[in-house]
């Protein structure tokens, strides 16, 4: 297994619940066991989860792994039969079967190296130190009006900071949600005092060692204590090149997560899978995703495509945003209607269905957990 | 032991919440099997009732969380504790649940509200 997180950690259960008695080593390049990553811009930036609670291994639960922590895989190569891992520390990792599950690595804006202040929030180390400096106070820039960006927005608002966030595009969360709902659910933002700036291109940042502010490339300047920078995530592959793993916008692999190297298979962030129900590969970054698609992967590990592949559910995420449950379920791109179904979305309790020819998509909703899930059950049993 | 309705009135695949404190649901599996457990799942907030019934389990409708309807066990997180389980009867086509004497496993959020503590 490289990578010691939800992917790993399941592909790693899987594993073990599939019969595979044999010898089972996880390699995270982070020093921590695997933990949950969804709280990290909610409930553990608010300082209302511990660190404790972002654990993901119940205390009794024994995988039977060897663990090497803080180990980064530098490269794959094939040796016969064997596949061989080589890491940073110049250990060497023999193995019959390897699943690559190295998530993805927050973008940055270049040339922020060293300047104070300035944070991504990816992991368990970024999350602590953005929440040590939100809890001083001041005025947060957040840079990216996507999922990241909207709920370490609204986190800081309850927090009492004053906030602004900078959208490059028209409008924030136009990709996953559609021009028409990421208008409705960004608005949020300025219904609770949060500014947002959209088609607002930034220039770069000002500050000696401390950020000051953002500068726009309109010429505006935006003042800030604290800048987050949430414009995104590319997948840990880099490592691969060479190894003759097919790498196309991460990992490419079939339905099953199989890669185009025998013994080698695919889950999580870093994964692009085929979908087939899209007709298309599709690298999807949620954490249902990266929680569900370990086991057809070890299905296919174990026996190397005798394995018929299932046709996976449609992804689904969630998104908490000043105390608003937001759900999606499925592909808005290619969507050619979207209409409300339920509800309001002045009164952020509604369902929006997608449809193309016709035929549902996609669903979104605000606070309607229990018609989300019949629409998502019905998706689902959509033919594709 | 309370009821709680007509084994006719819940169709296989469907769950029906009891609204007591804290609340129960039962579900109906599509092998025709009757369990009950606490409706509100272990990890956050949510009900067990609006979740996604496949076989002998659930997942709940917001973060994914897997529970065994038999036992109450996790089977897939971000949930870690279980939860609790119920015994039911069905006699002359009526679900009845009789509660457990086992304290819940709560959301942090539920049982600080419970006890009266602020939400």
């Amino acid at each position: 297994m490289v990578g010691a997180s939800l992917a790993g950690l399941s592909a790693a259960r899987s594993l073990r619940k599939q019969g595979y008695d044999g010898r089972l080593v996880v390699i995270g390049d982070e020093p921590h066991r695997p933990y949950d990553r969804p709280p990290l811009s909610k409930e553990f930036l608010a300082g209302t989860l511990g660190e404790a609670d972002l654990a993901l291994e119940s205390d009794d639960e024994d995988l039977r792994a060897e663990w090497l922590l803080g180990a980064r895989a530098v490269a794959l190569q094939v040796d016969g039969a064997e596949r061989v891992l080589l890491l940073d520390d110049g250990r060497e990792v023999r193995a019959d079967g390897v699943v690559l599950a190295t998530g993805a690595v927050a973008r940055n804006l270049p040339g922020t190296d060293g300047l104070a202040g300035v944070h991504t929030l990816r992991t368990l180390d970024d999350a602590r130190a953005l929440r040590d400096e939100l809890a001083l106070g001041g005025r947060l820039v957040v840079i990216g009006g996507g999922f990241i960006g909207a709920e370490v927005a609204s986190t800081a608002y309850a927090l009492g900071l004053d906030v602004t966030v900078i959208e490059a595009a028209p409008t924030p969360l136009a990709g996953p949600l559609g021009e028409t709902m990421g208008g409705i659910v960004s608005a949020l933002h300025e219904a609770h005092g949060v500014r947002l700036l959209c088609g607002a291109g930034v220039k770069g940042l000002s500050g000696e060692d401390r950020v000051d502010a953002v500068l726009l490339e309109d010429g505006r300047t935006v003042p800030a204590d604290i800048v987050v920078v949430g414009v995104g995530a590319r997948p840990c592959v880099d490592w691969l090149e060479g190894s003759g793993v097919e790498l196309d916008n991460g990992v490419k692999c079939g339905a099953d997560g199989r890669t185009s190297v025998a013994g080698v298979v695919a889950v999580g962030d870093c994964a692009n899978w085929y979908d087939p129900r899209a007709g298309s590969h599709r690298r999807v970054e949620h954490w249902t995703g990266a929680r569900e698609r370990p086991d057809a992967a070890v299905a296919a590990l174990l026996s190397w495509g005798a394995a018929e592949p299932g046709v996976p559910r449609p992804p689904y995420f969630w998104s908490d945003q000043y105390g608003v449950k937001i759900q999606f379920a499925g592909h808005a791109a290619g969507a050619d209607s979207v209409t409300v179904e339920e509800g309001a979305p002045g009164d952020r309790s509604f369902l929006a269905v997608y449809r193309c020819g016709g035929q549902p998509v996609a669903v979104l909703a605000m606070d309607q957990p229990r018609l989300f899930m019949r629409w998502r059950k019905q998706l689902a049993a959509t033919p594709s | 032991m309370i009821p709680a309705c007509l084994l006719v009135d819940l169709p296989r695949g469907e769950a029906y919440r009891l609204d007591i404190d804290p609340p129960v649901s039962v579900f109906h599996t599509d092998d025709g099997e009757v369990f009950a457990i606490d409706d509100t799942c272990t990890h956050q907030d949510a009900s067990l009732a609006d979740g996604w019934l496949e076989g002998c389990e659930v997942e709940c409708p917001l973060h994914a969380s897997k529970f065994d309807l038999r036992t109450g066990a996790v089977d897939a997180p971000p949930a870690k504790r279980p939860v609790r389980t119920h015994e039911v009867l069905v006699q002359d086509g009526m679900i009845y649940v009789v509660p457990s004497t086992d304290a819940p496993n709560l959301p942090p959020c539920v049982a600080s509200r419970l006890a009266g503590g602020p939400a």
